[in-house]
């Protein structure tokens, strides 16, 4: 419930970004702490312009998407990569569906959690070929990630939702002890999405 | 932990901890040693099994995520498939030292189930999770060929 009324609350605090300045919007709670390489929505408290300061919290935001934990699943290519962007061994390709070639699915080896080096989530897949962020550039990403003809249809809203609930985005922040983890935590990553959101998700 | 597990049609009560991996258990506990122990970190496919109907390197399949899911191992494969399997890999003579050949076996038959009339591409792609050391690679691609012709015979 309280995922949903942050949702909710999300929506209108984007409707209310677009009359002119306001303040970077957290939903009413309090900015979370600057974490691991990922700075916190007070950062960008003092841009006034709402399309300076929601490009400004992309780049942010752009930390976390280029960082292999996550791009490392949106190749640019059929296949995928794995540890700091190294080629996957074995060879493993996209698919129909992402979850890997006949025989050769994803799920041969990922479960649905980690398992000692073996990196596991809910819903381990390829996304597919018009989400690749790998070889992109952060604006280049930005515009792919808010147009729903390349982003799995999705309103600004569902991206919250999806940041905020997916199992397999916050492995991210979960991977074996091996793998380095995406910059911040994730509730950091969603307040500032959510932030990018609520200033008119405009992009760098 | 006790749990019940079902593997080749019949249930087998097994003590172990939710860590160990299915394939101690295959081996160890319930010695059905047929599944064998390449690398223990996913990369050869030596220990390929199916759970649920699905290939499973059972060396990082912590039994824990097994559940009520029917195992079947090399022992308990059966079905026109690995019927058609078993005969090509006799016939073409391609196991050289054996060791991986279990593994190659759960991995072609779960790709003729898939993809009952493989081209050389459905068969490098499907298969490339299965190392040999012995590289009898292009007689395994033949073998799986081979099969898909007998079973598309079938009736």
């Amino acid at each position: 419930m309280r995922i949903v009324n942050f949702v909710a609350f999300g929506l209108l605090a984007s409707a209310a970004a677009c009359g002119g300045k306001t303040q970077p919007s957290t939903n009413g709670e309090k900015a979370l702490p600057a974490a691991n390489g990922l700075r916190s929505m007070e950062a960008f408290r003092d841009i006034s312009d709402p399309v300076a300061r929601s490009a400004s919290i992309f780049e942010e935001i752009g930390k976390v998407l280029i960082h292999p934990r996550c791009s490392n699943c949106h190749p640019s290519d059929e296949r995928p990569l794995q540890r700091d962007g190294l080629a996957h061994q074995p060879l493993v390709v996209r698919g129909a569906d992402g979850l890997g070639a006949p025989a050769m699915h994803c799920s041969n080896c990922h479960g649905t959690s980690n398992f000692e080096m073996m990196p596991g989530a809910v819903n381990w897949h390829l996304a597919p070929l018009s989400m690749a962020w790998v070889g992109k550039s952060v604006p280049e990403i930005c515009e792919q990630v808010k147009d729903p003809a390349r982003n799995g249809g999705k309103t600004l809203s569902q991206i919250v939702e999806h940041v905020t609930e997916d199992a397999f985005v916050a492995y991210g922040w979960s991977p074996p002890e091996h793998l380095e983890t995406a910059p911040g935590n994730q509730a950091l990553f969603v307040q500032l999405v959510q932030g990018w959101v609520d200033a008119g998700a405009h992009c760098p | 932990m006790s749990r019940k597990l079902r593997i080749n049609g019949t249930s087998y009560d097994v003590d172990v901890a939710d860590d160990t991996p299915l394939l101690w258990v295959l081996r160890d506990h319930l010695k059905l040693t047929g599944t064998k122990y390449g690398c223990g970190v996913a990369q050869c496919g030596s220990c390929t099994v199916h759970v649920g109907g699905k290939p499973r390197r059972s060396c990082v399949a912590p039994i824990s995520s097994i559940g009520d899911q029917e195992v079947v191992t090399i022992e308990g494969l059966e079905g026109p498939a690995a019927d058609a399997v078993r005969k090509a890999w006799v016939g073409l003579e391609v196991p050289q030292c054996g060791y991986c050949q279990a593994g190659q076996i759960m991995s072609a038959v779960a790709l003729l189930r898939e993809v009952p009339t493989p081209t050389d591409d459905d068969i490098d792609k499907g298969m490339s999770g299965n190392l040999c050391r012995c590289a009898t690679y292009i007689r395994i691609r033949k073998a799986i060929k081979e099969a898909a012709g007998a079973t598309e015979e079938q009736p």
